[in-house]
């Protein structure tokens, strides 16, 4: 590893785009399911930010494929080369599962899939409610693994930045001229 | 090589990662900005920690799982508690029916909205007829409200849902009004019967519900679903196609003239005497009703249900409701509907009114926890599945 390789501008873009459309959309998922008050904008919101966010996956997936990322410094432990591995495929497969869920869920339920004004999506599941019901939880659940996988990805992003200092929170945080 | 790093960047990766020399004055206090010299790696440990932990109980109390707040869930829990439970009905309006039928508009609204069930001439409908209480064997005589729910899903795709109740206006003007209301219902577990004291004090703390008490000792009872008003209670905002908008509530007005349903024959009505005269009625004829919009003056309650608006506003009739078929909503595909009174097609919007965000929020609750009943088989009598019915 050398300080100096980073992930391509596109991957670095994608990640710094999708990272706070991500945190906001958990924090605007779990606020809607308990807000008494902001339940109608939070939920106006969830539904196309979470498409978005699969259109933004799926560009990503295809470009981290096609794209190898820097190498991880070769002193790293074994293990923490292993949970950075596990844990980057995790958040990508969370990513992708997240939306889907939401969107087969919503079609389990019979609801309407409405994105915004009279923008519709098709249902993508039969409606069921033994299928809505799994889905429903599945999704919650796949939300609380995502946030928890989240803040471990942010808490090894920092230990790199401030105290192994070995370029990997660079190789995704800098931009600057050599692009 | 060495460009500068965005500001917000804790660091420069480019630095060497041996640490320098270790410094003596290792800091107690976590620090989120600990600066990249820093020589003890605790500070920077605790800093990410704190973040972290800040981060977690954010989301925890947005959630709800901290903090007192009132949520959905406990509004829900506390509509559960005033009575038993009954895996896999609603948690209000637990008794009730299906039916099927259409909704013909007459173009009258189109001057008021742009949604297309003003201008399709026929949009089918799927409603339920319901008793107010969380007993799907609660006494129908016994039950002073009644009310009505549609879905009605237009050739554009577009859904429009709406509960409506028998009462010309909500109980109390917010969430934590309602919210009270169903504390101050739950059984005394001395009694088995709600605690008088905890009834005064709610009523004293959210005195509009004494309209409410007193429309429901006075108000005559209707002897049929079929002959009864619903009325939408809260506000929504009607947009045009030429973007004018107003506040508008609507209802639906009984084609059939009203009966009346005197004080001895309740004591005498059969439990289901309702869905019983539903199903008679519907095999002589169909049932229909006029559905009525309000139009909001200047200056009338268009944030608070528990207001009614004056008699002479000016009323639009934008087409009729008939009803032509019901089913048991065990086997009826109303059992399985969230009439969550937020979806709407374009042309209508929600208003700021507190109720309809808070109904909208206990729907879902209730909604998920029933289907999730129903999914893991716990609800056998929901479903028709079970022996006695």
């Amino acid at each position: 590893m050398n300080g100096h390789e980073r992930f391509n501008l596109t991957a670095r873009v994608l990640h710094w785009t999708m990272a706070p459309l991500i945190v906001a959309m958990l924090f605007v998922g779990v606020g809607m399911v308990a807000s008494v008050a902001n339940r109608p904008w939070l939920i106006d919101l969830h539904r196309p930010l979470g498409i978005a966010i699969l259109v933004l996956v799926v560009v990503r997936l295809v470009n981290r494929l096609r794209h190898r990322p820097p190498p991880l410094p070769a002193d790293l432990p074994r293990w923490q080369v292993l949970a950075a591995l596990a844990s980057h495929w995790l958040l990508y497969a969370l990513m992708l599962a997240m939306p889907l869920a939401g969107w087969a869920m919503l079609s389990a339920g019979g609801y309407p899939i409405v994105l915004f004004g009279g923008v519709h999506l098709p249902a993508i599941a039969p409606q069921d409610p033994a299928l809505y019901a799994w889905l429903r939880d599945a999704h919650g659940w796949a939300a609380r693994l995502l946030f928890a996988t989240v803040l471990l990805h942010v808490a090894a992003a920092l230990f790199h930045a401030w105290v192994r200092r070995d370029g990997v929170f660079g190789s995704m945080a800098r931009f600057g001229r050599r692009d | 090589m060495h460009e500068p790093d965005p500001p917000s960047l804790p660091t420069d990766p480019d630095v060497p990662a041996a640490p320098p020399p270790v410094d003596a004055s290792p800091a107690a206090v976590p620090d989120e900005s600990a600066p990249p010299g820093s020589p003890n790696p605790a500070p920077a440990l605790l800093g990410i920690g704190a973040i972290v932990l800040a981060a977690a109980g954010a989301l925890a109390w947005t959630a709800g799982w901290i903090g007192g707040g009132l949520t959905a869930q406990r509004m829900t829990d506390a509509i559960e508690a005033i009575g038993a439970p009954h895996p896999g009905f609603r948690r209000a309006h637990a008794k009730g029916v299906c039916v099927y039928g259409t909704f013909r508009a007459n173009g009258a609204a189109v001057a008021l909205s742009s949604a297309r069930v003003f201008a399709q001439k026929e949009t089918p409908v799927l409603g339920r007829f319901s008793i107010a209480g969380g007993d799907p064997h609660g006494a129908d005589a016994k039950a002073r409200v009644r009310s009505l729910a549609l879905l009605l899903r237009t050739d554009d795709g577009q859904e429009w849902r709406t509960a409506m109740n028998s009462f010309p206006f909500f109980p109390v003007a917010t969430p934590e009004g309602f919210h009270a209301q169903s504390l101050a219902s739950a059984p005394d577990p001395k009694t088995g019967k709600p605690d008088p004291a905890k009834l005064a004090a709610f009523v004293a703390q959210y005195p509009e519900v004494k309209k409410f008490q007193a429309w429901a000792a006075s108000a005559p009872w209707s002897n049929s679903w079929g002959n009864t008003e619903y009325n939408g209670v809260n506000a929504f905002v009607f947009t045009a196609a030429d973007g004018s908008a107003r506040y508008v509530r609507w209802s639906m007005r009984p084609q059939l003239p009203f009966a009346p349903l005197e004080s001895a024959q309740r004591d005498q009505a059969d439990a289901d005497f309702l869905a019983d005269d539903l199903n008679a009625r519907l095999i002589a004829a169909p049932l229909a009703w006029d559905m009525v919009l309000t139009i909001a003056a200047p200056g009338d309650a268009v944030n608070d249900a528990s207001q009614a608006w004056p008699d002479d506003r000016e009323r639009v009739v934008a087409g009729t409701l008939e009803l032509t078929r019901a089913e048991p909503q065990a086997s009826g595909r109303c059992r399985d509907v969230n009439y969550d009174p937020l979806i709407l097609p374009t042309g209508i919007a929600g208003s700021d009114d507190p109720i309809l965000a808070a109904r909208s929020a206990v729907y879902s609750q209730s909604f998920n926890r029933r289907e999730r009943e129903i999914a893991h088989g716990r609800a056998p009598e929901a479903t028709g599945r079970g022996g006695a019915q």
